[in-house]
C-alpha cells in the first residue's frame, strides 16, 4: 500500500538533498501523501492526539527540569520554586501533571478503539506489540514522575508498588528483597531512590519517542485499519494524509486541548491527591494510599488477589493479556461492527476496567451492598469492594483467554462489505464475508 | 449524499470526545470517592470571592487575613515558603497597582512589615550569632528553632507549616474555616484525652474513647490546636466587624492565597486560552467541512 513515491523536488537545494538524505521524501511520504483510508471516524484521531501529549510531556518536562532539584530534602520545596517563583512555573508544572493524565486518558481511548476495530489483527501483530511497549514505559515513566515532587502519596507510592517486587521472596526466598533493595539503592526509599527515579523519568520518554517512530514505521506497511475492518481494495478507498487527515486530526487536537486547558486553568489539582501537598514523611503512614486514577484498575487486580505474588503476577499478567492478545482471538472478522454477540462481550469488558478502577480508589473492605450488621462492631456487612473486583477481574481475563478464542469458532456474523466503498447493500445484498478476513492481502 | 455523511461523522466525533471526557470525569469522581472516605464531617457550604473560573482576591481581605495569621497563627505556625516580599506582589494583600514597577522586594509595605521581625543570622564580621531586623526578602519568620521546640511548646503535637496547607486538605479553605469555627462540645459518652479538643470536622479514630455502639462514633476527631478564633480576637483595620466568622474568613482567603499567588493569574489566562482555542477550534471544523465535502466516505 505505501506503493511509490510520489514526492518531486521542487527547489535545487531539495534535489541535491534527496540524492544524498531522502529525509523530505520520507516525511512527505509519510506525512503528506501517504494513503489513508477515507472512512476513519474520530477514534481514529487519538494517535494524532498521543503524539501531541508526548511533545507536550517532553517539552515541559525539560523546562521542569531545569529547575527542580532531584534531592530528598529539596525537591519538594524545589516544586513550589517552580510554581512560587520561575516566570510561568505554575504553568509548565501544572501542564506536566495534567499532561500524563491527559496522556493516559487518550492512551486508553486508543487502546479500546483498537480493541473494538480488530486493529491487533494480522497484518498489524508488531504495530500492536509496538503499541503494548509504548502503554508499558508510559506507566513506568510516570510512576517514577510521580514521585519526584516528594510529597506523601509520592514516596507511600513508591514504597507500595516497589515492595511488590519483595513478593518472589515467596519464590526463591531472599531475591525478592534483593530485588527491592537494588531498586531502592539502599534499605529504603530514600534519596537514592530518588535520584534514579529522575535519571529514569528523564531517560523514558525519549525511549517511547523511539518506539514512537518504529511504531509509526510498522503502521505505514500495511496502513491503517479503519472502522469497517476491509482491507484497502483500490485507490477508491483511500485519501492522501494531507490534507484530508491533518485538518480532522487537528480538529480533534483542538478538542482535546480544551478539555485539557480546563483542568490545567481551572481544576490543576481535581485529578491529583491532597495527600501530596505534604512533604513526604517516612514516619506519619496516610491513612490512604491511592495510586494514580490511571493505575487504579490494575491496583484492583493487585488487591484482588488474597496471595501477594499471584496478586503482583496478576496484575502483571493483565498487561500481558494486551501483548498475547493478536494471538487470542480466532475471529476472522476484523471489525465488532460485524460481530453482534462480540461487541457485547467488548462493552462489557470496557465496563468491567472502569468498575476495577473504581474499585482501585476504594477501601477492599468497604461495602458495595450491605446486607447485614456485624455482631460485634456493628459494622454493616455484606458484598464488599475485594468481591466486586474478584468478579470484575475474573471478567476481565476471561475477556482474553476465554471469549475471544471460543467465540471467534462459533459466532455469526454480520455481512461485511467487500469493499470500504461498497456500503453493505441494505438486504440480500451481494455482499461477502470473505473481504474482512484478517488474512495477509494482496497489495492493493 | 456526502454532506449528510460528513454531518453524521461530524457528530460521532463529538460523541466520541464527549465519551472520553466523561470517562475521565467518572475516573475523578471514583478518587474523589475514595479520599473522601474519613469520618470527619463535610466542610460547611462557604462561598469565597476566587471561587470559580472568574473569581478574584478580594485585596483587603487578604489583609485583614495576614493580620489574623500575624497576630494569631503564627505564634504556633510557621509559613516557611513565604517571605515578606511575596506580600507585595501582583495580586497579593500588599500589591500596589498604583505602582506597578517597584519590585516586590522594594514595596514599602513589605519592607515595613519585615521590619518588626528580627530573625537569626551571622555576623560577618565576628562569625556571631545574631538577630537583626528582617528585610523584604526573608522567609516568614519562624515561630520556633526547630521541630523539637515546637512539639515541646505545643504538648507534643507539631503545628504543620501553613504555607500549602489550603491544597493539602481536602476541602481546602472551606475545610479550615469550618474546622476554626467547629470546635463544640464532645458529645457525652466520649472522652476527651489531655490537651486534646473535639472537632467535627477534624478526620481521626475516636472509637477507642467512645462509651456508646460501635457504629455510632461520632464525626469528626481530636485536635491538638484548642479553639483559636473567637470575637474581638483580632481587631481589623477597615470598618469589618470582628466576629469570629470574618476572622476565620479572612484567614481562610490569606491561606489560599499564599497556598496558591498565582491562581487569579491562572484563571485569567485560562480564560484567554479557552476563547483562543474555541476559535481556532471552529475555524479548523470549516476547514475540515470544506476539504471533505467532496469525499464520500
Ligand atoms: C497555640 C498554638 C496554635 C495556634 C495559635 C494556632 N494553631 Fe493551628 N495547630 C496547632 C497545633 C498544635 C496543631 C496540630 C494539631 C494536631 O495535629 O492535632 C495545629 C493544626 C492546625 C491545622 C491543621 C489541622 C489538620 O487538618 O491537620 C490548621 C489548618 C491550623 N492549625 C490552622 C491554624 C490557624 C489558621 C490559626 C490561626 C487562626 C492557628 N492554627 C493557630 C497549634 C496552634
Ligand atoms: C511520557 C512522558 C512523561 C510523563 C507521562 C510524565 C509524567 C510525570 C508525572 C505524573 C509527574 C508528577 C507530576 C506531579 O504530580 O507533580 C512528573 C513530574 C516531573 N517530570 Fe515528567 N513525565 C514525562 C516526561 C518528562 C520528561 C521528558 C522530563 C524531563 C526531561 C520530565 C521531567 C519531570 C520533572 C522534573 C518532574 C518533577 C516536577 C513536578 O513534579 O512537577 N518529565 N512527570
Amino acid at each position: 500500500m505505501s506503493g511509490h513515491s510520489k514526492y518531486e523536488p521542487k527547489t535545487g537545494f531539495e534535489r541535491w538533498l534527496d540524492v544524498r538524505l531522502p529525509i523530505v521524501r520520507m516525511a512527505y511520504d509519510t506525512a503528506i501523501d501517504f494513503p489513508t483510508p477515507k472512512n476513519l471516524n474520530y477514534w481514529w484521531t487519538f494517535g494524532g492526539i498521543l503524539a501531541v501529549c508526548l511533545v507536550i510531556q517532553i517539552v515541559t518536562g525539560v523546562v521542569l527540569a531545569m529547575h527542580y532539584v532531584a534531592n530528598a530534602g529539596l525537591a519538594f520545596n524545589s516544586v513550589e520554586h517552580i510554581m512560587r517563583d520561575v516566570n510561568h512555573g505554575w504553568m509548565i508544572r501544572y501542564i506536566h501533571a495534567n499532561g500524563a493524565s491527559m496522556f493516559f486518558l487518550a492512551v486508553y481511548v486508543h487502546i479500546a478503539r483498537g480493541l473494538y476495530y480488530g486493529s491487533y489483527k494480522a497484518p498489524r501483530e508488531i504495530l500492536w506489540l509496538l503499541g503494548c511497549v509504548i502503554y508499558l514505559l508510559m506507566m513506568a515513566t510516570a510512576f517514577m514522575g510521580y514521585v519526584l515532587p516528594w510529597g506523601q502519596m509520592s514516596y507511600y507510592g513508591a514504597v507500595v508498588i516497589t515492595n511488590l517486587f519483595s513478593a518472589f521472596d515467596n519464590v526463591i526466598p531472599g531475591v525478592g528483597t534483593a530485588i527491592t533493595t537494588w531498586l531502592w539503592g539502599g534499605f529504603a526509599v530514600d534519596n537514592a531512590t530518588l535520584n534514579r527515579f529522575f535519571s529514569l523519568h528523564y531517560l523514558l520518554p525519549f525511549m517511547i519517542a523511539g518506539v514512537v517512530g518504529l511504531h509509526i514505521w510498522a503502521l505505514h506497511v500495511p496502513g491503517n485499519n479503519n472502522p469497517v475492518g476491509v482491507d484497502v481494495k483500490s485507490k477508491e478507498d483511500t485519501v492522501p494524509f494531507h490534507p484530508y487527515y491533518t485538518v480532522k486530526d487537528g480538529f480533534a487536537i483542538l478538542v482535546f486541548l480544551l478539555l485539557f486547558s480546563w483542568f490545567v486553568f481551572f481544576a490543576p489539582e481535581a485529578l491529583g491527591h491532597a495527600d501530596n501537598q505534604v512533604m513526604a514523611n517516612p514516619l506519619a503512614t496516610p491513612s490512604h494510599i491511592v495510586p494514580e486514577w490511571y493505575f487504579l484498575p490494575f491496583y484492583a487486580i493487585l488487591r484482588a488477589v488474597p496471595d501477594k505474588l499471584f496478586g503482583v503476577l496478576g496484575m502483571f499478567g493483565a498487561i500481558a493479556m494486551l501483548f498475547a492478545l493478536p494471538w487470542l482471538d480466532t475471529s476472522k472478522v476484523r471489525s465488532m461492527r460485524y460481530r453482534p454477540t462480540a461487541r457485547w462481550f467488548f462493552f462489557l469488558f470496557i465496563a468491567a476496567t472502569l468498575g476495577l478502577g473504581w474499585c482501585g480508589g476504594k477501601l477492599p473492605d468497604d461495602v458495595v451492598i450491605p446486607i447485614g450488621r456485624d455482631a460485634v462492631t456493628g459494622d454493616p456487612t455484606g458484598f464488599t469492594v475485594v468481591m466486586l473486583s474478584r468478579v470484575l477481574a475474573v471478567y476481565y481475563f476471561a475477556y482474553f483467554i476465554a471469549v475471544l478464542p471460543l467465540l471467534g469458532l462459533f459466532e455469526k456474523t454480520l455481512p461485511v462489505p467487500d469493499t470500504i466503498s461498497t456500503p453493505v447493500l441494505p438486504k440480500g445484498g451481494a455482499a461477502m464475508l470473505s473481504g474482512a478476513t484478517a488474512s495477509p492481502e494482496k497489495k492493493g | 449524499m456526502s454532506s449528510s455523511i460528513l454531518g453524521r461523522s461530524g457528530f460521532h466525533g463529538l460523541r466520541a470526545l464527549a465519551v472520553a471526557a466523561l470517562a475521565l470525569g467518572v475516573a475523578a469522581l471514583g478518587t474523589g470517592v475514595a479520599q473522601a472516605k474519613t469520618n470527619a464531617k463535610e466542610p460547611q457550604e462557604v462561598s469565597f470571592s476566587f471561587e470559580g473560573p472568574f473569581g478574584r482576591f478580594d485585596q483587603a481581605e487578604l489583609q485583614r487575613g495576614f493580620k489574623v495569621y500575624a497576630e494569631v497563627c503564627s505564634a504556633c505556625h510557621s509559613m516557611n515558603l513565604l517571605s515578606y516580599r511575596d506580600l507585595a506582589q501582583p495580586g497579593g494583600p500588599f500589591w500596589d497597582p498604583k505602582h506597578p514597577n517597584i519590585s516586590p522586594a522594594e514595596s514599602p509595605y513589605a519592607k515595613a512589615i519585615a521590619a518588626q521581625y528580627k530573625v537569626p543570622d551571622i555576623d560577618p564580621d565576628t562569625g556571631d550569632v545574631i538577630q537583626r531586623p528582617a528585610t523584604a526578602a526573608d522567609r516568614f519568620k519562624a515561630p520556633f528553632a526547630n521541630e523539637a521546640a515546637a512539639r515541646a511548646a505545643n504538648g507534643g503535637a507539631l503545628p504543620p507549616d501553613l504555607s500549602v496547607i489550603a491544597r493539602a486538605r481536602e476541602g481546602g479553605p472551606a475545610y479550615i474555616y469550618s474546622l476554626l469555627l467547629g470546635y463544640e462540645e464532645a458529645p457525652a459518652g466520649m472522652t476527651v484525652p489531655d490537651g486534646k479538643y473535639y472537632n467535627p470536622y477534624m478526620a481521626g479514630d475516636m472509637s477507642s474513647y467512645w462509651k456508646g455502639a460501635k457504629d455510632k462514633v461520632p464525626e469528626g476527631g481530636f485536635i491538638a490546636m484548642a479553639r483559636q478564633l473567637v470575637d474581638d480576637r483580632v481587631q481589623f483595620d477597615d470598618k469589618t466587624p470582628s466576629t469570629a466568622a470574618n476572622e476565620a474568613h479572612a484567614v481562610a482567603t490569606f491561606l489560599a492565597w499564599a497556598a496558591d499567588p498565582h491562581q487569579v493569574e491562572r484563571k485569567q489566562t485560562g480564560i484567554a486560552v479557552m476563547l483562543f482555542l474555541l476559535v481556532f477550534t471552529l475555524l479548523t471544523y470549516l476547514s475540515y467541512r470544506q476539504i471533505w465535502r467532496n469525499v464520500s466516505h
